[in-house]
């Protein structure tokens, strides 16, 4: 039986202004799995999540999500597809206004007709999922990063989802809330039957959850395959990215004059 | 001699420069009004949600209309005392200081509740609003509202757009009746015009369409100008500390200057009978 994607990014090119950003990416994403999408910061992982969220459209290409061309929706069909995503935020974007409870409870109670009753019992079973039911009374301000970004997810999952988008999750945490948030995007994945795409450029604690990796470079995709392939990977660009070296094929040094010509010495050696 | 052709020369050389500066600039304001005329149009057709969830709207004139109350009464009082004492002191040279609460009544209905109210408001709650929003921007809370399939525009915007246009007109009404007050308080309790005077002569020369509806009609105008002022420069902000700061500097310098420039016009119209 041939795999199922749900997500197909085809030949996009994007460029904000006259700078471009992606260049001619191509990217399956399988239903079921849990697929990572690796790079540098500003080669373009977070401008994929928005196209892939109908936030920003293509210069020229597709993204297919459920078999629907995202960029070709109007304002109703584009918004009835967004409810069947979730997206964590970098920093949770949590409304700051609404406690942790009213957080979680704001999708459900703009989106669906559903007793106060009945939303308190989903968002406590979303906020047990995510281990914060006891900080539910607690405001955005009054709790850490990671907690945060707990919440986020929470929120995130309230209509159960098909496809959940991760914007660097772990980005600032701790080593234990960071293998907390790589814990609960495997099981709430599966637990909820979605498909998971997560930007990040946290190597180790990545690799030990997903199924899938692209590697993307200066707006395309130069490297993909399973966590062992990755592993094992020879391309220099990829062993650098995995090895943390600190120079390789992503230089040390910002492009510019020699440093001798800088340093008002001439040209050294020739 | 040189030195005067070096002069001329320099002055000739910046001419093409600040006219494309001025037109720069012109073609921006253009722009930025297209854009926020296109603003409004989202936001009135985006109203329904605030109008079924009227609470809303209760809400956000909360935050807007009652948190200013304040700053309204004790504004209007200090403008009350100080039209009593301005007021008394021209018109007891002409013997007709029983005109007194006419003139305070007047001028407040007329120009000073409203205009005052306005700038007071574009003060207090536009950048308030223009804040807020601009870091609802910056923090990804618009975004992820987007996300979550909720238009941020119906959502966010419209409720907050509703609240100012409903609370302008209420705001200037109670500053110009604390106004009054301050006029009575001033005129009649410490100076002593006679009170039977003070309120007939304000009873008889007050007119509900032409001073009254009038002003009403002006608060409303700059109620939908300021509130449209504070919501799109929040949400056209860059999404940045710096961004913000910008916004709300641009919300009360923009607001008061289009106060002032639709009081001109609209007192024109209204004075010249529409």
């Amino acid at each position: 039986m041939p795999t199922e994607h749900l997500v197909e990014i085809n030949n996009v090119n994007f460029a904000y202004d006259k700078r471009p950003i992606l260049k001619g990416m191509n990217m399956r994403v399988a239903k079921g799995r849990v697929v990572s999408i690796m790079g540098g910061s500003g080669c373009g992982k977070t401008t994929l999540l928005r196209l892939i969220g109908g936030q920003l459209q293509p210069a020229t290409g597709s993204v297919r999500v459920a078999g629907q061309t995202i960029h070709e929706l109007g304002h109703d069909d584009l918004y009835r597809m967004r409810r069947r995503m979730g997206m964590l935020f970098q920093f949770g974007a949590l409304f700051t206004d609404l406690s942790v409870f009213d957080n979680v409870a704001f999708p459900l109670r703009e989106h669906t007709d559903l007793p106060e009753p009945l939303i308190r019992d989903l968002v406590l079973m979303k906020l047990h999922a995510v281990g914060l039911r006891g900080a539910r009374h607690l405001m955005p301000s009054a709790i850490s990063g990671g907690m945060s970004r707990r919440v986020a997810l929470a929120r995130a999952i309230a209509l159960d989802p098909m496809l959940i988008m991760y914007d660097e999750p772990f980005a600032g945490l701790d080593p234990i809330s960071l293998g907390v948030i790589a814990n609960l995007i495997r099981r709430l994945n599966d637990a909820l039957g979605a498909t998971s795409i997560v930007v990040t450029h946290d190597v180790q604690e990545t690799l030990a959850i997903v199924d899938y990796i692209y590697f993307v470079s200066e707006g395309a995709v130069v490297a993909q395959g399973t966590p062992d392939e990755i592993r094992a990977s020879a391309l220099p660009f990829v062993h650098q990215f995995v090895h943390a070296e600190m120079d390789g094929p992503v230089p040390f040094h910002y492009s510019g004059k020699p440093y001798a010509q800088d340093m008002g010495l001439g040209e050294i050696g020739g | 001699m040189p030195r005067t052709w070096g002069w001329v020369k320099s002055v000739v050389k910046a001419i093409p420069d600040g006219l494309q500066a001025l037109g720069g600039w012109a073609v921006n304001s253009v722009w930025r009004l297209g854009l926020e005329s296109r603003f409004l149009w989202a936001t009135l057709i985006h109203s329904g949600t605030s109008f079924r969830r009227f609470g809303l709207i209760t809400r956000e004139i909360y935050f807007v209309g009652v948190y200013s109350l304040i700053i309204i009464i004790v504004s209007g009082l200090f403008v009350g005392f100080v039209l009593g004492l301005q007021g008394y002191n021209t018109l007891q040279k002409y013997a007709s200081e029983q005109a007194l609460g006419l003139l305070v009544a007047l001028s407040l209905v007329r120009e000073l509740g409203p205009v005052v109210t306005a700038l007071l408001f574009a003060g207090r709650a536009g950048t308030a609003i223009t804040a807020e929003i601009g870091l609802m921007k910056a923090t990804e809370q618009l975004s992820a509202m987007e996300m979550m399939a909720v238009d941020p525009i119906a959502r966010v915007v419209a409720p907050r757009f509703w609240a100012g246009v409903i609370s302008m007109p209420l705001l200037a009404a109670i500053f110009s009746i604390v106004g009054v007050f301050g006029g009575y308080i001033v005129g009649v309790v410490l100076i002593g015009v006679d009170e039977g005077a003070f309120w007939a002569q304000m009873q008889a020369g007050v007119d509900v369409f032409d001073d009254v509806l009038n002003g009403a009609i002006k608060s409303l105008v700059f109620g939908v100008t300021v509130t449209l002022t504070a919501l799109f420069e929040g949400y056209d902000c860059n999404p940045t500390a710096e961004g913000v700061s910008r916004a709300t500097t641009r919300t009360v310098v923009i607001s008061s200057l289009a106060v002032l420039a639709l009081d001109f016009v609209l007192t024109a119209f209204m004075l010249g009978g529409w």
